[in-house]
């Protein structure tokens, strides 16, 4: 017979100021299972983790109940006091009495001291049906996929793979170095992106640690934390990267141009290209929508030009597959689309330009040399207007955050626009100036004296042309009135926003995402690269907006949690998974495709104890199980038990008060 | 053609049988760990009131959750049951609110097919992050099942009259 141990918790005022404690204990030890009950101030401080070990020593108990907080909150504390006296951890039951209870009826002593008492009966009833489990030890593939190769996915494969742990780093476009590369300079400092951004590039290249795939995406996973199975299409290059040496010769000769989205189509490319001349692989790809060879057979110049016959115009999609431990998604983020401000002219006005546009406009490497130009008459702007929060923090707009990067990108924009034309002048619409982060403040403060940009504090009410000019008309909130600036370039601080494709990858790696799109962390405040699916982490704007420091510590936290999944040879696993009784076992196989992670395969048995005729049953692979108990209510002969949620412990929980 | 049906069907359902003065209900909650179970969890912290009629019970996804759960919980202890999991498409475990979801379904019509009332047992999706949202559906759900009074047909006392 069951020997059930009660031990209910006041949680200091917490539950004892509107359950009554002493009440529930007279209450539980009148179960005839029960053989002690007990009250305590704090049940998780150490001497009530005493209380629980010594009775379970002197009363020969069999389970145990703890009525306290949440299970999510103390389980593992409380199964570690069962442990430390010799019992099997998984025969503790935790009532919820707290947050259940005493914590949400206040109003009502008697109602709260009630419900109390029955959550104790249930968890009592529960816990006689409780089995001894054992811990799963698990192998783990010490391998891990970086999903994007931007500064957050380059930072974090570098520190991975400088810990001897192989890293797969799938990139989408033909280059690694994503949104940083084709930054000019950045703030606070002014470095120039390229010169801090391109040595990493190359040193992912040429790790002996790093696989780096790109061109290619993540079709599918599958598995569990620290076996998974990954799938990765290589899109055709059409290029044979081994034989390939990057001399150029194709793209030179290519007669088709391409608008080029590296300079945000500012300039053109051709259909055989490398996206920028730093890229990594240094190595072009075919664009498959443009090429006219591949969409209509005639050209094949390329062909001709190339000394060591690498185009390959047959080249297919590859299909490759990878085991892998754990997983880091930085897929970075979009420049938001500023089309719904049609009061700013977009797209009728050729001189509203967005900051990425400035950006490569004012890049050593871009399209137009360094020089801002007005895309058109192709004239050096004298007078420049910045319109800060576009996009960001406007309801209106659909994105009511801010995006963190535009205060500081823009100050940075009249820094850049005061070397570049030295007789120029910028005037900046802002709403606030939020520069908080290390330098920050002295960065803005700096450049707003060393260039004599005007700010005003205001919004852009709408744009129109006057001649040449743009005349922007706003307020200026702090003298009262409206202002009209002319303008001969207007540039937007668009928003970042989350990658288009997020909802799609998050529903095959089965992480969540919020309603921007943006990747949810496990917990905001305490696990802010973590998912809520163990094994897969988040890096970068992937998860919010943020700038590259930020986007740098978080990568390199991403890869100390990788390295500490790693640290061990196995992995310890839950024990709460199901299993199958091969004699109740129809081999119906419904629970085959109600397990959502393949855990279920079957097998053949003899019919009977010595048969030579078999049947075939299902059978669990408890590795893989996650312990859904999606096959448990499927199963029609309830061959299958989820350890830790049985069916008997179910119903006694029912039945019980 | 189901409506014939219906009529012809003689409820569980007693009107007649008035509630005892003070009755409360009891509904037992089945709630998965990793949405509805940690949103409850968050109404508690914070301090959100409701009423004290629910019993809950935590499963690791609601396709744990098989019908014999309802229909056990309707014929012993239970006025009503509410079942709660994940948001369909957040599933913790990938899909398994969509099974329970038809499985719901299916399992609702039966047992208005036998002549519980619909509300006896009802479903929500509530997420980790809704707390004040899981007191809303702890209200209704109670309502519901005060408006309709005691459920004891099969109970035991109910044969023993």
């Amino acid at each position: 017979m069951a020997r059930v141990g009660v031990f209910v918790c006041f949680c200091g005022a917490n539950i004892a100021d509107y359950v009554d404690v002493p009440q529930v204990v007279e209450e539980v030890k009148r179960i005839k299972e029960v053989k002690f009950a007990t009250e305590y101030k704090y049940m998780c401080s150490d001497p009530g983790q005493g209380m629980i070990r010594d009775a379970i020593i002197q009363y020969k108990l069999t389970s145990i109940v703890v009525a306290a907080c949440s299970p999510r909150m103390h389980e593992k504390t409380f199964r570690k006091a069962l442990s430390d006296a010799g019992m099997n951890p998984y025969l503790l039951e935790v009532a919820n009495i707290r947050e259940h209870s005493s914590w949400v009826h206040q109003k009502d002593k008697k109602a709260a001291t009630n419900k109390a008492m029955d959550l104790c009966r249930m968890a009592v009833a529960k816990s006689i049906a409780n089995e001894q489990l054992h811990e799963i030890s698990v192998p783990v593939t010490k391998r891990a996929l970086v999903i994007g190769g931007g500064i957050a996915g380059i930072q974090a494969a570098l520190d991975i793979a400088d810990a001897r742990i192989p890293v797969v780093l799938v990139e989408r476009s033909p280059s690694i170095g994503g949104k940083m590369a084709q930054l000019d300079e950045t703030f606070p400092t002014l470095d120039c992106a390229q010169c801090i951004l391109t040595p990493k590039m190359v040193d992912v290249a040429s790790h002996p640690y790093i696989e780096l795939i790109p061109y290619s995406e993540v079709i599918e996973l599958q598995g569990f934390v620290g076996n998974y199975k990954v799938k990765i299409k290589k899109k055709a290059s059409y290029v044979n990267f081994k034989t390939c040496t990057g001399c150029g010769a194709c793209w030179q000769k290519c007669p088709v141009k391409v608008a080029n989205e590296y300079n945000m189509g500012i300039d053109k490319r051709k259909a055989i290209y490398t996206p920028f001349p730093q890229a990594v692989p240094n190595k072009p790809v075919i664009d498959a929508e443009h090429c006219t060879m591949l969409l209509k057979g005639k050209c094949g110049i390329c062909a001709k030009v190339c000394d060591k016959g690498s185009i390959d115009y047959t080249m297919q999609d590859e299909i490759i597959e990878r085991e892998i431990g754990a997983v880091v998604v930085a897929t970075g983020y979009d420049m938001w689309d500023p089309t719904p401000y049609e009061e700013y002219g977009v797209g009728r006005f050729k001189d509203i330009i967005t900051s990425l546009e400035f950006e490569r406009m004012v890049s050593a490497n871009g399209p137009t040399n360094g020089v801002p130009v007005r895309p058109s008459d192709g004239k050096v702007p004298k007078n420049v207007v910045f319109i800060k929060c576009v996009g960001s923090r406007d309801e209106a707009k659909g994105i009511e955050y801010c995006s963190k990067i535009c205060c500081m990108y823009t100050t940075k924009h009249t820094i850049l626009l005061h070397h570049k034309v030295h007789d120029s002048h910028a005037y900046v619409f802002y709403m606030d100036i939020r520069a908080a982060g290390k330098g920050y403040e002295e960065f803005v403060k700096k450049a707003q004296v060393d260039t004599g940009t005007t700010y005003l504090r205001g919004r852009v009410s709408k744009i129109y042309k006057k001649g040449d000019k743009l005349m922007v008309r706003g307020e200026d909130a702090q003298i009262g009135q409206v202002v009209e600036v002319e303008a001969d370039l207007v540039v937007l601080a668009t928003a970042v926003s989350a990658p288009k494709d997020n909802p799609n990858l998050a529903r095959l790696l089965g992480i969540s995402y919020d309603k921007y799109g943006y990747l949810s962390e496990a917990h905001p405040k305490l696990r802010p690269v973590e998912t809520a699916k163990a094994g897969i982490f988040l890096a970068g704007c992937t998860q919010a907006p943020k700038d590259i420091p930020e986007t740098v510590s978080q990568a390199s936290a991403c890869a100390a949690k990788v390295c500490g999944l790693f640290a061990g040879d196995t992995m310890k696993k839950d024990p709460m998974v199901s299993s199958i009784n091969n004699e109740y076992c129809s081999g119906c196989q419904n629970c085959l495709n109600a397990c959502p992670y393949g855990a279920i395969v079957t097998e053949d048995v003899a019919i009977g104890h010595g048969s030579k005729d078999l049947r075939t049953v299902a059978k669990i692979n408890e590795g893989v199980c996650q312990g859904c108990g999606s096959c448990v209510a499927i199963c029609r002969s309830t061959a299958i038990t989820l350890a830790g949620f049985t069916d008997s412990q179910i119903i006694n929980e029912i039945v019980s008060i | 053609m189901e409506a014939e049906v219906k009529d012809q069907l003689v409820s569980i359902e007693k009107p007649e049988l008035i509630a005892p003065p003070n009755w409360e209900p009891v509904i037992m909650g089945i709630l998965c760990n990793w949405c509805s179970y940690a949103g409850s969890d968050l109404t508690g912290t914070s301090r959100i009131q409701y009423p004290p009629n629910i019993r809950i019970i935590r499963v690791p996804c609601s396709s744990r959750v098989d019908p014999w759960f309802l229909i056990k919980s309707l014929q012993t202890t239970a006025d009503g049951v509410l079942v709660s999991g994940c948001h369909p498409g957040d599933c913790h475990y990938i899909s398994g609110n969509y099974f329970a979801r038809r499985r719901f379904l299916v399992t609702k019509k039966l047992l208005n097919f036998v002549g519980f009332h619909e509300n006896r047992i009802q479903f929500s999706w509530v997420s980790a992050a809704e707390g004040p949202k899981f007191a809303k559906v702890v209200n209704k759900v109670t309502e519901d099942i005060k408006k309709l009074g005691p459920l004891h047909l099969y109970k035991k006392e109910n044969f023993e009259k």
